[in-house]
């Protein structure tokens, strides 16, 4: 009886979900409440991006807005599949917002305001990136004995693994590929930069890694000491805790950098208004806030000459691969064989 | 309203040089475009071909890389997108499944490129056949690989354009060039027209101007005219020589009989009309005479013939010649010349004004008196001065004198037609002198002849 | 005088050639450059009287041959073309004169001596009257071995007297050997020119008379 109300349940659960269509975590709304608003879909968090959106209503105060956070799935999903008429769209998700922009769904965005960016932080005049973010790796409380020095590249972080597989036995987390999106992409481009990738694959499967959804749940396990090694975490998660609480350490073999990305999809009904607040992003002032708001350096060419470590994820269609259907089933069932070991 | 032949050859030139460069913004406009679209055509191929030797079965069924480097690499020429589909029997695998297929099925070795719109932009698309064998069945597996074609379009349009300004730089540096080919072209029509105006007015010989092929017909019909222009002239020659001749001779007879017949007669009434009759005649004579003499002016003072001439012994000789007239009234003649004046001249004409002067001096003076003839330089020009102690030249202005048929109201009693001075006064203009008619002081007329000396 | 008269108009030759038989010389007639030049190798001429144009040819292609044979001959060309270009040909190709038809015999006679004189002249043309010697190609008159010059009237006015001695020549006719006849005359014009001619004769037994109310007349004592 109780499994047939909780399989109502969930079917109640399952057409409220398609009737209301994609899945939101969060719905804000500031300024005037009789304006029409400018209506934002996005993956990240509020107080990551409310120095720059405060800033924005200050300056605008006729302006209203409404703030959206989803899912980068069920943010593409929303664009994509049901067209919801959001005015602007900001997703770490890289390949869906290629994917966004590739298929047409996009409207261009201000010429003058993509002057003066570099070639890696746009993509035509369809996707801009607003914000750039490493994927560091973190070590937590006693993840080094004290004589040892923190690892600076892939080899010598699988070195202290293998070296020390007692320590680590049970204590490694990383995404779970299958599950994350993020994950997904750090993954491919892991593979697609180098080979040590996958002998860190088989190190971390041998040793029974934790595989996760998101980067907040990493960090949590590793502030309580559940895990010591955080490996593809996102920057500006990590960089939003007391450093005292773990290592953040940007590999110098390479170190992936996310970019965070907009777009002005074709459904919006405020595109004048979403190209002004897009603008404001993209001045010196808006960068400057989303860079103190994410606790990382603003989009700037400059950041890569001075750290020859970062690489920004390729902004162009080459994205599309990660998120082809066979392709991925392909390289999840390369990451299974090398996570599980006979 | 004439139209100027190097400004007609160069609008032409300009108009063809407009021409050629709108021409060569075309051809270059579709040829790189072309060109451009065989190159991406190329490499979308090779990218198909490249994808479908991905395929590969596995225990699942057919798996594919999706290789995310090339697209990468088409799609970083101009920032195209991409477009793809993998289809396996009838079965979409992977990709867009709405991707239009091709409507020839490629084989397994050419490629097949088609160009269909697709979500809001054209799109180029490589269609690669492959077979797969899943389960002991070969299944034809069909890759099609598509981008847009923007920024290979905006290449192209810029190169176009860059072609245009190319053209438009020809198309300016053609407007000295075209002016020089215009001065080029009409040069040889300058030299010609310069021999031509060059030559003496009795050179009637026909031109022999080494001319291009194109001016031969110019040239031939300018032959035929110099032709009949000289058998008109020559006939006019002639004509004037016969006339003279035909009105001559017969008022020679008429005159001479009327003078024999004046001597033998002793009836005073008769002799009275025979020497009527003989005025008559002389008037007629003189008349004739100096029409003829006037119409040889006219027609010379057109073409002057111009010859190196001594002015000085010129007047010596008409003077001596007119010595005889002179004589037969006891006139003495004075000639005081001023040697040598050199001068370029007609001598033809010349000779008419200065025997016209002369003759008038002598006709117009009473006997027993003198006529003073002198010429010197004076400046540039020669003056000859003829002076008589005659009736003078009454009340007429010495202007009205040298027009045509005009005679002075004192001088019905001699004979003359009024050319006289007509003549003079023409000769002297042709030769691009003066001539001047005054009283003299103590009576009587000085004639001024002034003639360019050289 | 003796001239040789080259012309083909049968009417111009014999009125000139009956003039200039009047005033007492002899006229051979040619009428082509053939017979001029039978005439010419037949007798010698004082004079040639020569037209232009000429059924067997142009008269300046004779002149040239004449002047080339160096035949001393003077020639007095007669033109009836076009005054002005025929005299320059025919003063180069070697005539002594020309003149033009229609002419004044007084004028071509003035010319006759002009070119006779220029050659040298010819004794047989002096005349004698009484005690006068006259040479009008000299004009000059001698009166008892005294030379006296005479102007061309009075040479003209005297040669009407002695081709006529001793007959009455009416005024009239004084003014028509004496002047052109499209020249104004005044009336006492003869008289002054007799009394001027009675004055280049003083002192010599001929005179002038006055024949009153007839005209004039050339006696001697």
């Amino acid at each position: 009886m109780r499994q047939v109300a909780f399989a109502a349940v969930l079917t109640l659960l399952a057409s409220l979900r398609a009737a209301m269509g994609f899945e939101i975590e969060d719905d804000l709304r500031f300024g005037p409440p009789d304006a029409t608003p400018l209506e934002i879909l996005s993956t990240t968090d509020f107080v990551i991006l409310e120095p720059v959106i405060t800033a924005y209503l200050q300056q605008n105060p006729a302006r209203s807005l409404r703030y959206v956070v989803a899912s980068s799935q069920e943010v593409y999903r929303a664009i994509a599949e049901e067209h919801r008429a959001f005015d602007v769209v900001i997703s770490s998700a890289m390949d869906l917002q290629m994917k966004l922009a590739n298929d047409g769904l996009a409207t261009p965005l201000p010429a003058e305001a993509l002057r003066g960016l570099p070639a890696w932080a746009r993509w035509r005049d369809l996707l801009v990136a607003v914000a750039q973010e490493p994927v560091v790796l973190i070590l937590g409380k006693g993840a080094l004995a004290a004589q040892e020095t923190p690892p600076s590249t892939r080899r010598e972080l699988l070195a202290l693994l293998r070296d020390n597989a007692d320590r680590f036995e049970g204590k490694i987390g990383s995404y779970d590929p299958a599950v994350s999106g993020a994950g997904y992409l750090f993954a491919a481009q892991d593979a697609r930069l180098s080979d040590t990738f996958w002998r860190l694959a088989e190190v971390m499967g041998r040793m029974n890694a934790r595989l996760y959804c998101c980067s907040s749940d990493m960090i949590d396990d590793l502030r309580t000491g559940t895990l010591l090694v955080g490996y593809n975490v996102l920057g500006s998660y990590a960089m939003a805790w007391a450093k005292d609480d773990f290592q953040v350490i940007e590999l110098e073999d390479y170190t992936l950098t996310l970019l965070r990305t907009a777009l002005i999809p074709k459904s919006a009904n405020e595109a004048e208004g979403a190209a002004d607040f897009i603008r404001f992003l993209l001045s010196d002032n808006g960068k400057a806030l989303i860079a103190r708001g994410a606790g990382l350096p603003a989009i700037e060419a400059a950041a890569f000459d001075r750290n020859t470590h970062l690489r920004p994820i390729r902004l162009d269609p080459g994205l599309l691969a990660a998120l082809d259907r066979v392709t991925r089933q392909r390289f999840l069932e390369e990451w299974r064989a090398a996570m599980v070991q006979p | 309203m004439a139209v100027s032949l190097r400004r007609r050859l160069v609008w032409q030139l300009l108009a063809l040089s407009a021409i050629l460069s709108v021409a060569l913004f075309v051809a270059v406009r579709i040829g790189a475009e072309r060109a451009s679209e065989v190159t991406m055509d190329a490499i979308l191929g090779a990218a198909a071909q490249n994808m479908a030797e991905e395929l590969r079965v596995s225990d699942g069924g057919v798996g594919i890389d999706v290789p995310s480097g090339t697209f990468s690499m088409l799609a970083a020429m101009g920032e195209e997108r991409i477009f793809y589909r993998v289809d396996v029997g009838q079965l979409t695998v992977t990709g867009y499944e709405d991707l239009p297929l091709p409507e020839k099925v490629p084989t397994a070795l050419v490629p097949v490129f088609y160009t269909v719109p697709f979500r809001d932009a054209e799109v180029r698309i490589a269609a690669v056949a492959r077979s797969v064998r899943i389960e002991k069945t070969l299944r034809p597996a069909l890759v099609l690989l598509g981008q847009t074609r923007e920024g290979q379009r905006s290449i192209a349009a810029e190169l176009a354009n860059r072609a245009a300004l190319l053209g438009m730089a020809v198309f300016l540096a053609a407007i000295p060039i075209s002016l020089f080919v215009a001065r080029g072209l009409i040069r040889p029509i300058d030299s010609l027209a310069e021999a031509v105006e060059r030559r003496g007015p009795r050179d009637l010989r026909p031109v022999r101007h080494p001319a291009p092929t194109e001016l031969l017909p110019l040239v031939t019909a300018l032959n035929r005219f110099i032709g009949r222009l000289r058998g008109t002239l020559s006939q006019t020659e002639t004509f004037i020589a016969e006339a003279a001749h035909h009105i001559r001779t017969p008022l020679a007879i008429m005159r001479n009989e009327a003078e024999l017949a004046l001597r033998q007669s002793e009836s005073e009434a008769a002799r009275d009309r025979l020497r009527r009759l003989i005025r008559g005649a002389d008037d007629a004579a003189r008349s004739a005479g100096q029409l003829l003499d006037h119409a040889t002016v006219l027609y010379r003072a057109e073409q002057a013939d111009l010859a190196k001439i001594d002015l000085a012994e010129m007047v010596r000789a008409v003077a001596n010649r007119l010595h005889a007239a002179a004589e037969m009234k006891d006139i003495d003649l004075q000639i005081t010349v001023e040697e040598p004046l050199p001068a370029e001249g007609d001598a033809v004409l010349i000779e008419a004004a200065l025997r016209n002067i002369i003759d008038n001096a002598i006709k117009y003076s009473p006997s027993d008196t003198r006529v003073e003839i002198s010429a010197h330089r004076i400046g540039k020009n020669g003056e000859i001065l003829v002076m008589d102690r005659g009736r003078g030249i009454g009340a007429a202005s010495p202007e009205l004198l040298k027009r045509r048929f005009r005679r002075g109201e004192n001088v019905a009693d001699v004979a003359g037609s009024g050319l006289g001075l007509t003549i003079v006064a023409e000769a002297a203009e042709a030769m691009g002198g003066h001539f001047e008619l005054f009283a003299r002081e103590g009576g009587g007329t000085c004639a001024k002849l002034l003639l360019p000396l050289s | 005088m003796r001239f040789l008269l080259v012309e083909d108009n049968a009417d111009l030759a014999a009125s000139v050639a009956a003039r200039l038989s009047m005033d007492g010389h002899a006229v051979d007639q040619a009428a082509s450059l053939a017979e001029a030049e039978d005439c010419l190798g037949a007798a010698s001429y004082d004079l040639i009287l020569l037209d232009i144009m000429l059924p067997d040819g142009d008269g300046r292609d004779f002149l040239s041959r004449h002047r080339a044979a160096e035949r001393e001959t003077p020639v007095i060309v007669m033109t009836a073309r076009s005054a002005i270009t025929d005299r320059v040909d025919a003063l180069d190709t070697g005539a002594d004169d020309y003149i033009t038809k229609p002419f004044d015999f007084a004028e071509l006679e003035a010319r006759c001596r002009a070119v006779l004189r220029r050659r040298g002249g010819a004794a047989q043309t002096r005349r004698s009257f009484a005690d006068l010697t006259f040479d009008p190609l000299a004009a000059t008159l001698v009166v008892a071995g005294d030379s006296r010059d005479l102007r061309s009237r009075e040479v003209r006015l005297l040669e009407v007297f002695l081709n006529a001695p001793g007959r009455i020549l009416a005024k009239e006719h004084l003014i028509d050997r004496l002047f052109s006849f499209s020249e104004p005359v005044s009336d006492n014009a003869v008289e002054v020119y007799v009394a001027r001619l009675r004055k280049k004769m003083t002192g010599s037994r001929a005179r002038i008379e006055t024949v009153r109310g007839l005209g004039y007349r050339l006696t001697a004592d």
